[in-house]
């Protein structure tokens, strides 16, 4: 498989990041490399083994139902870059 | 062209749990903004969410109530998007390996019963509440409801009208109620819902392009924006146009559903397994100890209602409507022993009571103690069907038992068949015209006597002892 700069492009909208038509060529190309050396693992017949989504084998990681005090609203908004009295405070969006 | 509707309905129900989700924050509503709030729920870096082991047994009694497969295994994902009200950057749900799938509820279609699918039901965390500066280009964030648990509810799409999009809202939000695992109060948002509707003409196998409705907080709303929404691509369709796929909000005031301004841009989740959580894996035993903790459902409570107390279907249904008032029913029953009288005054003047004043079953100031002892006190004949109305509504208003307010009142009934006479004899005496009707043949004038008699004792007198004193001194 091989990515373009168009994806590259793609993948930087949705994670809202700038990138400059130089760095796309570049991080297109190492991608690509990335991905080709995955890839490798395709040679492998992973026929009847099924997928896991965990590289850990523990399950069932627990927590009881019981309440421990929070923050506080002033330590909540504390290291916002724009609190407002209670609230942190956005630009505008409705969707 | 005769078309058919079909709707899928997605609901997501906020979990009663004391904390959230994956931290120990409480979940109370209504707490100062962002007072409920920690790094976990913030999204700071490098936090460790831990799954509270209650949502998971919740989702597991919604699952049993609704005739679900518990998958053995199930595992949180990531979905990525980018919005204020979620300050990680995603929302921890479940995408292809979801708590339980392949379920069906019954609903009352017309006269019949009907099978709806459920696709899945999987857990997530709830996103926080954005509020928009009228006049300023701003938004503030409150991040308490950010972690509180939710579950998910997506049905097939085997609705086939909006009153059955309804009814099968009404049947959920029941089911949830009775579980105790969701207060169902749609206005704080505790139980909301999405549509997704599409017509095609009858007989068709494929499905029409779908619009997906949102922003409807109550069942009537969500029969409104459908039966709205139906015309609508009817419309288009009979004059040639296209139904667009799009989601839709439903505009309470105007009675519409307008497109919502969508970004630019179709979103793409990027969902992948979160690695911070492990999978979940529910054996044979705990599934077997979660079903014997199962309360009875209302449908079930339904049916034994009418099949051991003898009441109608119609009494069973309202009630059941509400868990509460379905105890507070069975609980007088076992005292009085009166299934059918008991349903009569519960329907009849409880409920009247309580509608006028808009208050729930339990906030009845008549006891289920009070109401099978003034049931109890019509049976011997202390007091009359009549009076027990009038006694009814002085228990409600005062919240005393019945008894304290007959010996208050007086409100003892009139047993004393020579004091009754006397009476009769004097209201015979004083009516010599309706007499001689009456004995002319005219059976109707009966029931004027009988006034006379009540009118004369105040409503006291024992109904059937003046019948019969009546017949008596009228054959003459």
């Amino acid at each position: 498989m091989k990515l373009s700069t168009a994806d590259v492009d793609y993948v930087a909208k949705l994670a809202r990041l700038d990138v400059t038509d130089a760095e796309k060529e570049k991080f297109t190309a190492q991608l690509n490399d990335i991905l080709g050396y995955i890839d490798k693992l395709n040679e492998l017949d992973t026929t009847g083994v099924a997928p896991m989504t965990h590289a850990i084998a523990v399950t069932n990681a627990f927590r009881e139902d019981r309440v421990v005090e929070s923050l506080g609203t002033q330590a909540a908004v504390a290291n916002a870059p724009d609190p407002r009295g209670e609230f942190f405070r956005v630009p505008k969006v409705i969707e | 062209m005769d078309f058919e509707t079909v709707i899928g309905l997605e609901v997501h129900a906020q979990l009663t749990t004391e904390t959230k989700i994956f931290c120990t924050c409480s979940t109370t509503f209504g707490g100062a903004p962002n007072s409920h709030a920690c790094p976990v729920c913030l999204g700071m870096p490098g936090v460790l969410p831990v799954l509270n082991k209650k949502v998971v047994e919740y989702a597991m009694k919604m699952a049993l109530a609704t005739n679900c497969t518990i998958n053995p295994q199930n595992v949180f994902a990531r979905k990525n998007y980018f919005y204020p009200d979620l300050p990680k950057g995603y929302q921890i749900s479940q995408y292809a390996y979801p708590i339980a799938e392949h379920g069906y509820i019954w609903i009352e279609a017309g006269d019949e019963k009907k099978k709806i699918g459920i696709t899945r039901i999987h857990m997530e965390e709830d996103a926080g509440k954005l509020i928009h500066d009228e006049n300023n280009p701003s938004s503030y964030v409150d991040l308490n409801r950010t972690g509180v648990p939710l579950i998910e509810i997506v049905s097939e799409p085997d609705i086939r009208s909006p009153e059955e999009a309804a009814e099968y809202l009404k049947r959920l939000h029941e089911i949830l109620v009775y579980l105790e695992i969701c207060d169902g109060n749609m206005e704080e948002g505790s139980f909301r819902c999405d549509a997704n509707v599409s017509i095609r003409p009858r007989g068709r196998k494929e499905f029409g392009t779908r619009t997906e409705l949102k922003n409807m907080n109550s069942f009537r709303n969500v029969q409104r924006a459908l039966e709205y929404e139906v015309k609508r691509q009817q419309y288009r369709v009979e004059n040639g146009e296209t139904i667009v796929q799009e989601t839709r909000l439903w505009d309470d005031a105007q009675g519409v559903t307008n497109p919502m301004r969508s970004k630019e841009e179709a979103h793409d989740y990027r969902y992948f397994p979160d690695p911070d959580l492990v999978p979940v894996v529910i054996d044979a035993d705990w599934v077997a100890r979660i079903q014997s903790e199962m309360p009875e459902l209302p449908l079930n409570m339904r049916e034994r209602f009418v099949a051991e107390y003898g009441i109608p279907a119609y009494d069973a249904g309202v009630l059941t409507s509400d868990k509460a008032l379905a105890l507070y029913y069975e609980e007088v029953v076992r005292r009085c022993g009166q299934p059918k009288i008991a349903s009569n005054w519960v329907m009849g003047d409880v409920l009247k009571y309580l509608n006028e004043d808009k208050r729930s079953i339990r906030e009845c100031p008549i006891s289920p103690v009070a109401l099978s002892d003034m049931i109890a006190l019509i049976e011997k004949g202390t007091i009359s069907g009549k009076m027990a109305k009038e006694l009814v509504e002085d228990m409600y208003k005062t919240g005393k038992p019945p008894q304290e307010i007959i010996s208050e009142k007086g409100m003892v009934q009139i047993t004393d068949e020579g004091q009754l006479a006397q009476t009769i004899t004097a209201i015979i005496e004083a009516n010599p015209a309706q007499v001689a009707q009456y004995r002319a043949g005219k059976d109707k004038i009966f029931g004027f006597f009988v006034g006379q008699v009540m009118k004369a004792t105040g409503g006291k007198a024992n109904p059937q002892l003046v019948n019969d004193l009546l017949k008596k001194a009228l054959a003459g």
